[in-house]
């Protein structure tokens, strides 16, 4: 498995089961998944369907039932909550629907929260921090709070501070569940320039066809399992018609399996 | 991550809330100055009653006249009705007993003194040169008699400060003549005023006498009422106790199973008692304002805890991007010290002013000690810890999905 270096993300026949003490609630039954570097995945699936789970999974904020995950080679599959938070805060970075930045905080510091936790130097950390911010457009911005920012300019510090430490994996979890199309598809123009430009690898969440449509691939799961996972290539508009034909393809699978 | 960084989030958090951090600082304020102020109030007792024992000297060992024991035939044998006290005693104790340092006889008479148009009713008490030494007492002006004023019985008297306040007013006694009995009496000297004994007594309402002089002009009594002794040291003023006694049972022939005709007391057994007495004081004191603190501390812990439910999500993001457990732990509880220790410095500075306050305005004596703000700083501290490790854990341990999607 760890064979290519290229591999970042393998997931081995995993399963996660919530245990509510009467009933245990399967939410991963044996998914199996292999992303490398430089990709671009989009997961979709009704809610209920996993995707939530696979995604804290693959963020290191939870833990798998069973089965075995290697990120950049490393099993973290079973370790400790002190070494699940080094490895989000060296190999994660997370953005998220609600934006989740601190409020009351300039954007700047935001943006260093991660570096905090990394014992970087405050000096070094300025910097880093200012750098990010530049990269998605934000320099002039730094010094005000999330509360003085559109939504759209909130994601955009958000991403900041989510590639700040340089990780491995970008986790964009619904990132634009809260903002208009036309910030929407700026925030995702900005995710796929950074896949393009700098080979970040991206996983993004989502149950929107036309946002799903920036990646070069897409998962499709379905009860805890993966039930498609295939390239989607071309210009945005014959991926949005692969899409649409993938997803009309699942329903009606599914509308046989009920008959 | 860096304690500065730790500390400086923990500030920057407590003055988001500046009403509340305040105010949950009082309740750790107000207790940590109660404890400063009550035990200042406590020890000043405490010092004031050790100054007053000082004041008779530690290693003095009295033994006096009768016995509060019931004798066969069933009356007491007052102070003043036992004639077995004399002077050869004291000689015989100075021979044999070597624990003892010095020592000095007393008999007492009460007598109308005049001087001029003034006059004032005192107790005169006859002794030697000694007692001066074995009571440690300075003189505010002119002469302690000596042994040959003793020797020659000679009219002299050493006055105590009240004494010497009431009859001279507003002129020196030393040289001049004051009447007892008809009797003119040369004034040698005046003592430094001592204050009250621990019996609470005014041991400066006194007039010292040659004890010949006493008992041959005045009382017509040739036996002692008491002997004032010192010992080497306040351990050997105790253990003098049952030599002296069996000494004196021989020298006035009391049989085995027969009381004494006399009693011996050191000023340790008062100076412990005392001691103790205002020591549970000061505990006692220190213990009530403690309760104080203790509910500073409870309010300390819930104010933590309501922050902790409203910074949940907070918490989520900072355990998202790579906050550990430990790290969110700190920086809870370095909030909580923080507020404490914040409060105990105010507490201190407030206590100190406030015993300040009391003995200024009560009159009242009151030790600020170092030990006692070392403890209070390092009993906020505690309490901070203490108070905030169970909200700080709450904090850690929370999941970081469900802290991320709490609203």
């Amino acid at each position: 498995m760890q064979s290519s270096n290229h591999r970042v993300i393998t997931l081995q026949d995993l399963h996660k089961v919530y245990d509510l003490g009467e009933v245990k609630v399967p939410a991963l039954r044996g998914v199996n998944l292999s992303v490398e570097r430089g990709e671009f995945v989009a997961i979709m699936g009704a809610s209920g369907s996993g995707k939530s789970t696979m995604m804290n999974i693959i963020g290191c904020l939870d833990r798998p039932t069973s089965g075995r995950y290697y990120l950049d080679g490393q099993d973290v599959s079973e370790l400790t909550s002190a070494e699940r938070a080094q490895i989000r805060n060296r190999k994660i970075g997370f953005i998220f629907q609600q934006f989740n930045l601190l409020s009351r905080t300039s954007a700047l510091e935001n943006v260093e929260l991660p570096m905090l936790y990394a014992g970087v130097p405050s000096e070094k950390r300025h910097g880093l921090a200012r750098a990010a911010l530049e990269l998605v457009g934000l320099a002039d911005r730094s010094d005000h709070h999330p509360s003085q920012l559109s939504g759209g300019q909130q994601q955009r510090v958000a991403i900041a501070r989510a590639l700040v430490n340089q990780p491995s994996i970008l986790l964009a979890d619904e990132p634009t569940g809260n903002l208009d199309s036309r910030t929407s598809s700026e925030i995702m123009e900005l995710l796929e320039l950074l896949n393009r430009q700098q080979g970040l690898l991206v996983v993004l969440v989502t149950h929107e066809a036309d946002i799903a449509a920036h990646a070069r691939r897409v998962v499709f799961m379905r009860d805890g399992l993966i039930l498609r996972d295939l390239a989607l290539s071309g210009d945005r508009h014959q991926k949005l018609e692969a899409l649409h034909h993938i997803m009309a393809e699942v329903e009606e699978e599914l509308t046989q399996a009920r008959n | 991550m860096e304690v500065s960084n730790t500390l400086r989030i923990a500030l920057r958090a407590l003055a988001r809330n500046k009403m509340r951090s305040a105010l949950t600082m009082l309740g750790i304020v107000i207790g940590v100055s109660a404890v400063i102020a009550m035990v200042a109030v406590g020890q000043g007792a405490e010092k004031q009653v050790q100054q007053q024992i000082q004041s008779f000297g530690t290693n003095t060992v009295m033994i006096s006249a009768g016995s509060p024991a019931k004798r066969p035939g069933g009356a007491r044998q007052g102070f003043w009705a036992v004639k077995t006290l004399v002077l050869e005693d004291m000689e015989a104790i100075q021979r044999e007993v070597p624990l003892i340092a010095k020592c000095a006889p007393g008999t007492m008479s009460s007598q109308q003194v005049v001087f001029r148009n003034q006059n004032w009713y005192t107790r005169l008490m006859g002794t030697t040169g000694d007692y001066l030494a074995v009571r440690d007492w300075p003189l505010q002006a002119g002469n302690m008699f000596g042994d040959d004023e003793v020797r020659g019985a000679q009219n002299v008297a050493v006055l105590g400060k009240t004494v010497a306040d009431i009859l001279f007013v507003g002129e020196e006694p030393v040289g001049q003549t004051i009447r007892i009995r008809n009797l003119p009496f040369q004034v040698i000297g005046v003592l430094a005023p001592k204050g009250q004994s621990p019996m609470g007594d005014d041991q400066d309402d006194r007039i010292y006498v040659p004890y010949t002089t006493l008992q041959k002009k005045i009382s017509g009594q040739d036996w002692l009422q008491f002997l004032s002794c010192t010992a080497v040291s306040r351990e050997a003023s105790v253990a003098a106790v049952p030599q002296i006694t069996a000494l004196l049972r021989e020298r006035h022939r009391i049989r085995p199973g027969e009381d004494d005709d006399f009693q011996v007391r050191t000023q340790s057994e008062v100076a412990d008692l005392a001691e103790q007495t205002s020591r549970v004081m000061t505990l006692l004191l220190g213990s009530i304002a403690s309760i104080s603190l203790l509910v500073g501390g409870i309010g300390i812990m819930n104010i933590m805890l309501v922050s902790v439910t409203e910074r949940t999500r907070e918490i989520g993001i900072r355990m998202a991007v790579g906050a550990t457990e430990m790290d969110i732990q700190r920086q809870f509880l370095v909030e909580a010290v923080t507020l404490s220790l914040l409060g105990g410095t105010i507490g201190i500075v407030l206590g100190t002013a406030a015993s300040g306050l009391i003995s200024g305005f009560l009159g009242w004596p009151v030790a600020v000690s170092i030990q006692a703000i070392i403890v209070a700083a390092l009993f906020s501290a505690g309490v901070g810890i203490f108070f905030g490790y169970y909200p700080a854990r709450q904090a850690a341990r929370l999941d970081p999905i469900e802290a991320l999607r709490y609203e």
